[in-house]
């Protein structure tokens, strides 16, 4: 049946609505099941070995005295997983960074792995693994990796996107570009230009689950696993192939999910335990710790970014510019080019020009964490917009009111904007009490505005109808943030239910139609979508019951309220058949009634944010405190107000802690100093004020009820938006993330030193 | 891996004295359980002293108060006596991890830690606390200063364990403070921190006075020229400049993950000079 996705305004009942969460009673009672809470009949326990040293050949892995050894049921090494990529570069890397084949890349890097009875034996068994390294040259810092003294990670990269094609490798994977206009003639016509370079430390997403799983794989070539993840059927997949198994013989089961934030859209352990299973012919279970979640997940990126943007003295931009390098660990990846497209997105720019450097590193192979690549690149950009006004004499928020993107600008990036929230943000900032309340000594207020795409993609959903009349939704993409509840709602309103009629669940890959994973803020986006169309199918059989129960034809029945209605004069006395009558007759009218949908999400809006921040900076320690802050955001549509909210408070907890503290230290042998959550610091409960916020509701023309993608942008701004604060509150621009207290210190006295 | 609770110290002393396999002391457990959780070492004894007689308690005596090796640092903040007379001793011993952790660790147990950042120990050193040491070859006191030898390491022998800590009873216009720079707010380990302790006379000069800085040094610091700079001084403002610089220059710190040299260095004088302010006022100076 064909799906009209097209937005028309109409009145809700459910949506919008606040009622508590499916999941909510399991999760504070600890009924739920999260990834290391699933347990088999002899299960065994997995331990992976992982590289001490940050570069390094692997010569021989002797692994016959752990095979010895009383309670181990296997020990496998990168043999154990043999290459069944096929000349798919980058499943080839998932595969190396799953377990080291030739060289270890980065300290954590895994290079074995044993299956014993228990933990005890495990860890013993990993001593007893002899691995023969040849230590090599590593580097960890992005501006260093370029350098042609830089020792080179992988001598099989020659950059990509440089024409000639480099005679020689190097550590930079890869060379983008994005913009329109010429630059150096809108520079020629700025009355003022502010030029800056940046620098941000590599984060981490800093979930509190650490990855876990059971795998049981059976002689029959069949296996299971249960795990934590953001993306079951995409997990499947890159097992599956990484295995040499079909999808189709690969069960996997999410679990509830600790957090992900973009963590868990990659494979780590899952091939290893299925690998281990495989080969002992039993269960494991394996569960990171929180050391091996540090080490060898995949944390964003650390940046080097350079910022060039001129305007004239009535507050026009004339042109922008920005270089971005972005480390991607040792495996090529796109982290520079995704910066490199939101960068000035926020913008309506006649000259602008951005370039981006994927960076090979010995780091842990990067990961997607919450809008990747975005914050950094506004963290970079926010702060010359601000400085450049200030330079103008133009207040902040005026200055990137007469320059934002509107609906018919052309991106910075390409596409042109349909109906867009960047505008409206900033107005509603502008107005907004926060930014007139009064500051006392030694505090400032920064303000800063955000960019994310949105994404949407395939989408598979089921809904049946039981008998008793209750609806149970089966959804393919990981609730991460409320999506059961949100869909729960959804399936109501379009039904004309109850919203207690229905219980949302996320089924395995064997249940339904394949999902792409819930990332680029697509789980309620997409599967929404998917949940309206699986009920207008479900509507079209309940009309057709109905006209069976009535004997009148389908054509004559109409769906309102969650009831049949039989139309026109000569069915007028016919009354309503609610959707449970019409499910207690289904077993003689044809058997259950369900609603199935399938389809790609196409035209997730793009959304955009404001924050505004006020900060107290203590001069004599560079120790700075959050008093106040406030999102603003477009939502489109707001499902679940609540989990809208939590979505913009927690992504700016996440950027208030990148922005003051947290950041991956490495030593000077290259293995990282802090991986645990002592000395990597997130922010506590004490640290952060209650985070305010403002929904706008500037509907998508692309979903029926005008929903964007809510969960990634709410990062984006932080970092600039408390950098400005900052400047505000002590006079000093800081250009380097963390703004930790040694930082700022510093730059309070050098200013003091003149 | 052994776990043993035994009813008396002569017993716990016993067995810590076995010459065969390492053993470890448990009583809160706070440093001892994660650093076994954690893989970094595998005790073959793990002594309990929780059901000794006695370590759990805090007494008042005719020359102060002996806090018990087993007394979590939560009880020393319910302790109405002791607040009074140590609030610096008090507020460093309620810093240290968080409050679920406060139920369970002690400032003994902090002590022999022997880490350079403790929170307890510059307080208890600015003190002038002493600990109860219990051995073979019998008891002995000594100033708590005298227990950390190094990051990781303490002058106890083997066989030795702490029976007690000893505060002074305090003399009219005593006051003591404690603070220390976390880049957060709570659950964190200090970068740098000062301990000071002040007894004054009726009209508010300053008559003794000890400071202490931790995470400055591979041991904490008792720094006695700031102590001499504060002798005879009301606090004012050039005694307390000439103190944090006094403290800024007896700093040997490090460059580490937590801060670096310059930040240490500022910062111990900064904190030095805030925590003298306060201990000041504490002792009725004005």
């Amino acid at each position: 049946m064909n799906f009209d996705p097209r937005y028309s305004a109409r009145s809700f009942n459910s949506v919008g609505t606040r009622p508590i969460r499916p999941d909510g009673v399991d999760k504070v009672t600890g009924r739920a099941r999260y990834g290391a809470d699933f347990n088999m009949a002899g299960q065994l326990v997995g331990r992976i070995l992982r590289s001490p040293h940050a570069h390094a050949r692997i010569r021989k892995i002797d692994t016959s005295k752990a095979q010895m050894l009383a309670g181990v049921k296997a020990v496998i090494t990168a043999a154990d997983l043999p290459d069944l990529t096929d000349g798919d570069a980058a499943m080839y890397d998932i595969l190396d960074n799953c377990m080291a084949r030739k060289k270890a890349l980065y300290d954590g890097h895994a290079v074995a792995a044993v299956a014993a009875v228990d933990a005890r034996t495990a860890r013993q068994a990993l001593k007893l693994i002899e691995v023969d390294y040849e230590v090599l040259p590593h580097v960890t810092d992005v501006d260093e990796a370029m350098k042609h003294s830089a020792p080179v990670l992988n001598d099989s990269i020659f950059t990509e996107g440089v024409e000639p094609r480099p005679a020689k490798p190097s550590n930079i994977s890869k060379r983008s570009q994005f913009g329109h206009g010429d630059t150096e003639e809108g520079f020629r016509h700025a009355d003022k230009i502010v030029e800056r370079s940046f620098r941000t430390e590599q984060t981490h997403q800093g979930y509190i689950e650490p990855h876990a799983c059971v795998a049981s794989v059976s002689s029959d070539g069949t296996a299971d696993l249960w795990v934590c993840t953001q993306g079951h059927f995409v997990y499947r997949q890159h097992c599956a192939q990484l295995l040499g198994m079909e999808a189709s013989k690969l069960r996997v089961t999410s679990s509830e999910i600790g957090g992900g934030f973009g963590g868990k859209t990659h494979v780590w352990a899952e091939p290893v335990a299925l690998a281990l299973s495989r080969k002992a012919g039993r269960p494991v279970k394996l569960v990171m710790t929180r050391d091996e979640v540090f080490r060898a997940s995949g944390p964003t990126s650390a940046t080097s970014i350079d910022v060039r943007i001129g305007a004239r003295k009535d507050g026009t931009i004339t042109a922008a510019e920005a270089t971005l390098r972005y480390s991607c660990g040792p495996f090529a990846g796109t982290w520079a080019e995704v910066g490199a497209m939101t960068a000035f997105a926020c913008y309506r720019l006649e000259n602008v020009k951005t370039i981006g450097h994927e960076v090979l590193v010995n780091r842990p192979k990067t990961a997607a964490y919450r809008a990747p690549s975005a914050p950094m690149a506004a963290f970079a950009v926010e702060s010359v917009i601000d400085e450049l006004a200030k330079e103008i004499g133009m207040d902040p928020v005026d200055f990137r009111i007469r320059n934002a993107a509107q609906e018919g600008t052309r991106s910075s990036y390409g596409p042109v904007y349909g109906p867009i929230g960047i505008g409206p943000t900033l107005e509603a900032v502008k107005n907004h009490p926060h930014m007139k309340a009064p500051l006392s000594r030694n505090q400032g207020r920064g303000m800063a505005c955000g960019f994310w795409f949105n994404f949407g993609g395939q989408t598979c959903t089921d809904l049946n109808i039981g008998a008793d009349g209750s609806v149970s939704l089966a959804v393919g993409t990981i609730d991460v943030g409320g999506s059961r509840a949100s869909l729960s709602l959804i399936a109501a309103e379009e039904l004309g239910i109850a919203y207690e009629q229905v219980k949302a669940v996320v089924a395995d890959t064997s249940s339904l139609g394949y999902n792409d994973m819930t990332d680029g803020s697509r789980g309620t986006f997409s599967t929404s979508m998917a949940t309206i169309s699986a009920a207008r199918n479900a509507i079209k059989t309940l009309r057709e019951r109905a006209a069976q129960m009535w004997d009148i034809s389908a054509d004559d029945v109409a769906w309102e309220k969650g009831h049949a209605v039989a139309k026109g004069g000569k069915h007028g006395n016919l009354g309503k058949l609610s959707l449970k009558e019409i499910a207690a007759a289904s077993g003689t009218t044809g058997g259950p009634i369900a609603g199935h949908s399938e389809l790609v999400a196409d035209g997730a809006g793009v959304s955009f944010a404001t924050h505004i921040c006020d900060i107290e900076v203590d001069p004599e320690t560079g120790a700075t405190r959050v008093l106040r802050y406030t999102v603003v955001q477009d939502a489109g549509k707001a499902v679940h107000p609540t989990y809208v909210e939590g979505q913009y408070q927690g992504g700016a907890a996440q950027g208030i802690g990148w922005a003051l503290n947290e950041e991956y230290i490495y030593g000077k042998d290259g293995r990282l100093q802090n991986p645990g959550f002592l000395d990597y610091r997130i922010p506590v409960c004490s640290d952060l004020p209650m985070i305010d916020t403002q929904i706008l509701e500037i509907p998508n023309p692309n979903h029926p009820y005008g929903v964007r993608g809510v969960g990634e942008t709410s990062i984006v701004p932080p970092l600039a938006a408390i950098a400005n604060a900052l400047s505000n509150a002590a006079g000093v621009r800081m250009t380097h993330i963390p703004m930790s207290p040694p930082r700022v210190l510093a730059a309070i006295e050098a200013k003091q030193a003149g | 891996m052994r776990y043993i609770r035994p009813q008396s110290i002569e017993d716990a002393v016993g067995l810590l004295a076995e010459p065969d396999g390492t053993a470890a002391i448990l009583a809160g457990g706070s440093d001892l359980l994660v650093r076994m959780k954690g893989g970094f070492i595998e005790p073959d004894l793990i002594i309990d002293i929780k059901a000794i007689h006695g370590l759990g308690e805090i007494r008042e005596t005719a020359e102060g108060f002996s806090i018990g090796s087993a007394v979590p640092c939560a009880v020393l903040g319910e302790n109405a006596a002791l607040k009074k007379a140590w609030p610096g001793v008090v507020e460093a011993a309620r810093l240290i991890g968080s409050k679920q952790v406060q139920g369970r660790c002690t400032i003994v147990g902090n002590l022999c830690n022997a880490s350079p950042a403790a929170d307890s120990v510059p307080a208890m050193v600015a003190a002038g606390a002493k600990a109860v040491v219990v051995g073979p070859s019998g008891r002995r006191t000594v100033p708590v200063e005298a227990v950390p030898a190094g990051p990781g390491k303490t002058s106890l022998a083997k066989g030795e364990i702490i029976e007690a800590i000893l505060l002074d009873k305090r003399p009219p216009h005593a006051g003591d403070a404690y603070l220390r720079f976390i880049p957060r707010t709570e659950m964190d380990i200090a970068v740098v921190s000062a301990g000071v302790n002040l007894t004054l006379d009726e009209k508010g000069t300053v008559k003794t006075a000890r400071v202490a800085l931790g995470a400055a040094a591979p041991t904490v610091l008792l720094v006695e020229e700031a102590a001499e700079v504060l002798v005879g001084s009301k606090l004012d403002e050039a005694a307390l400049e000439r103190l944090a610089k006094v403290c800024s220059g007896a700093c040997r710190p490090i460059d580490d993950k937590r801060g670096t040299v310059e930040f240490r260095r500022k910062v111990a004088g900064v904190l030095a000079r805030r925590a003298a302010t306060t201990a000041y006022k504490r002792a009725g100076g004005k």
